[in-house]
């Protein structure tokens, strides 16, 4: 049976074009971008040509592109890497409570350095509010990082005012795009964003390569050290293939615009149909969000076990529940918008993609009410 | 993760047995598990100090409801004595086996099965025997009894 597949937050099929585009750089051009000979020069010469395409898109120069190996490295390598290089100026970094825990967990690690980390709430929409971010800002403070789109929710926190807030006060601002890059137009020079993480398999390229922007006036040290690969901040022989992959993947998301219509047309279209079920409630803000995310909770049912019987009904979705986590604990992202355990027990997220269609929507739109009245019948609420 | 359960768990998280509640119950257990917000609620009742009929309802995951709906079956026409002597290990035995991080929702179905029948004893002013007071007060303690 074939399985409809909407979670696209979580990781996306690759594009046919993009496969091909990688094909040749696993056989016939498998050469070391550092060597010297003609294999060489050309495997060098695609590496720096993905660079290219991808630093425009962001409106950054080659330079400033380092290739790495996920959006988890980015995020390690720009966070870690600016509080490192720049403990001589301060020690304090701001971060929301609702960041990845690519985020999160590097910021928590380097508070058991001697780092001081401020956490900022959102509002009950999954919001920072800017002036929040100014306020924390102190004399020692060195870094502001904050993600660009919620993966659970699909929040769009307002960059370009951090961005100006972080400049005004000279204070690095690095923002986790995974979510975010190639499907919202992005120019880290007009939005001020000194360093921002990018991962290729979230927009339909390979998995195992990421890149991190980072303005070639920023103070960074590696965190992997060797021979000095992508300008001494990623060292290790690079991933040709991948950063092939990762620029088709960028040139195919050319047409985000029209794309991000499309999708939040079927969005829409869903969001309406779920919300009409009794004792739902949609999770996350109804206008700053991105197209592509549905995040709904249901009275009376748990995640889990909702997940499992729509798989059984094709459908690949993804829930908050603290049934589902290794930990046992609700997500954090819907405990920090104020959801209750009991609500955020029965979350569902659901996230479209390139390939939806129609049809896959409607099928989504038929099955789930069925589900949860079937779950409803064993539950005691 | 969803996908470890063996076929077993998932037949009966698919076609669950002995849902629903009793009228008139002769025992009522409800317990919730703290950890991750789960509810189940057990009714029995009790013939000839035999479980005539037994009936859940359960909010929780794919093992809550496998286990919720396997130790009905298991505590089915047992006498009293024995259904008390029931546990979850019983319940994951009999289901082939649960991934560990899922242990505790099978607690679950054994809390609810012994409160039931605390309900029933302590209805009927029966004498209550001590290890199964001990238990409820255990439950009642953690919190893991619901309102
Ligand atoms: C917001 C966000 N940041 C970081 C990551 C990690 O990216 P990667 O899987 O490439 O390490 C993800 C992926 O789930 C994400 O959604
Ligand atoms: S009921 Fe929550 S993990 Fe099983």
């Amino acid at each position: 049976m074939e399985k409809i597949y909407l979670d696209y937050s979580a990781t996306t099929p690759m594009a046919k074009e993009v496969v091909k585009a990688m094909e040749p750089y696993f056989s016939e051009k498998y050469g070391n971008p550092s060597s010297l000979h003609a294999l060489g020069k050309e495997a060098k010469d695609a590496l720096e040509k993905a660079r290219s395409s991808l630093a425009k898109s962001l409106n950054a120069k080659s330079v400033e592109i380092i290739f790495t190996g996920c959006g988890t490295e980015s995020n390690n390598l720009a966070i870690k890497g600016v509080a490192f290089a720049n403990r001589d100026k301060g020690n304090h970094i701001i971060t929301s409570n609702i960041e990845h825990p690519a985020v999160l967990n590097p910021c928590r690690w380097l508070e058991k350095q001697g780092f001081k980390v401020t956490y900022l709430d959102v509002n009950k929409e999954g919001l920072v509010n800017p002036k929040d971010v100014e306020k924390a800002i102190t004399k020692d403070t060195i870094l502001v990082t904050i993600m660009h789109v919620n993966n659970e929710i699909g929040t769009i926190q307002p960059l370009a005012e951090i961005g100006k807030i972080c400049k005004k006060k000279k204070v690095y601002f690095h923002t986790d795009a995974v979510q975010g890059f190639g499907k919202l137009p992005i120019d880290v020079k007009k939005m001020n964003i000194d360093l921002l993480s990018a991962s290729a398999h979230k927009i339909l390229g390979p998995k195992g390569v990421g890149l991190l922007y980072v303005n070639h006036n920023v103070k960074i040290e590696p965190i992997q050290h060797g021979g000095g690969h992508e300008s001494g901040l990623r060292s290790g022989t690079e991933n040709v293939a991948g950063a092939v992959g990762f620029a088709k993947a960028i040139e195919i998301a050319k047409d985000m615009k029209k794309e991000m219509e499309r999708e939040k047309k079927l969005r829409d279209k869903l969001i309406n149909s779920l919300l009409k079920i009794e004792g739902s409630r949609l999770n996350g803000s109804r206008t700053e969000r991105l197209a592509n995310n549905v995040n709904v909770s249901f009275k009376g049912v748990e995640g889990e076990a909702l997940l499992i019987r729509l798989s059984q009904e094709r459908l690949q979705v993804s829930t908050g529940s603290a049934c589902s986590s290794k930990s046992l604990e609700p997500s954090h992202v819907l405990t920090a918008i104020g959801l209750t355990p009991v609500l955020a027990h029965g979350s569902l997220r659901i996230t479209l993609g390139r390939y939806t269609t129609e049809e896959h929507i409607n099928h989504a739109i038929n099955v789930i009410p069925k589900v949860i009245n079937s779950l409803r019948k064993i539950s005691p609420f | 993760m969803a996908l470890e359960y063996n076929k077993k768990v998932m037949q009966y998280f698919l076609n669950p047995k002995n849902v629903g509640e009793i009228k008139n119950p002769d025992g009522v257990g409800k317990v919730g598990n703290l950890t991750c917000g789960d509810v189940m609620w057990l009714f029995v009742k009790i013939e000839k100090d035999k479980i005539k009929d037994i009936k859940f309802k359960t909010l929780g995951c794919a093992a809550a409801i496998a286990t919720s709906s396997i130790i009905t079956e298991l505590a089915k026409g047992k006498t009293i004595k024995d259904a008390l002597k029931l546990s979850n290990k019983d319940v994951v035995k009999a289901l082939g086996s649960l991934p560990v991080i899922k242990h505790h929702c099978s607690l679950l179905a054994e809390e609810a099965l012994c409160e039931a029948i605390y309900d029933y004893l302590r209805k009927k002013k029966r004498p209550i025997p001590k290890f199964l007071e001990k238990k409820h007060q255990k439950i009642k303690k953690a919190g893991n009894v619901c309102k």
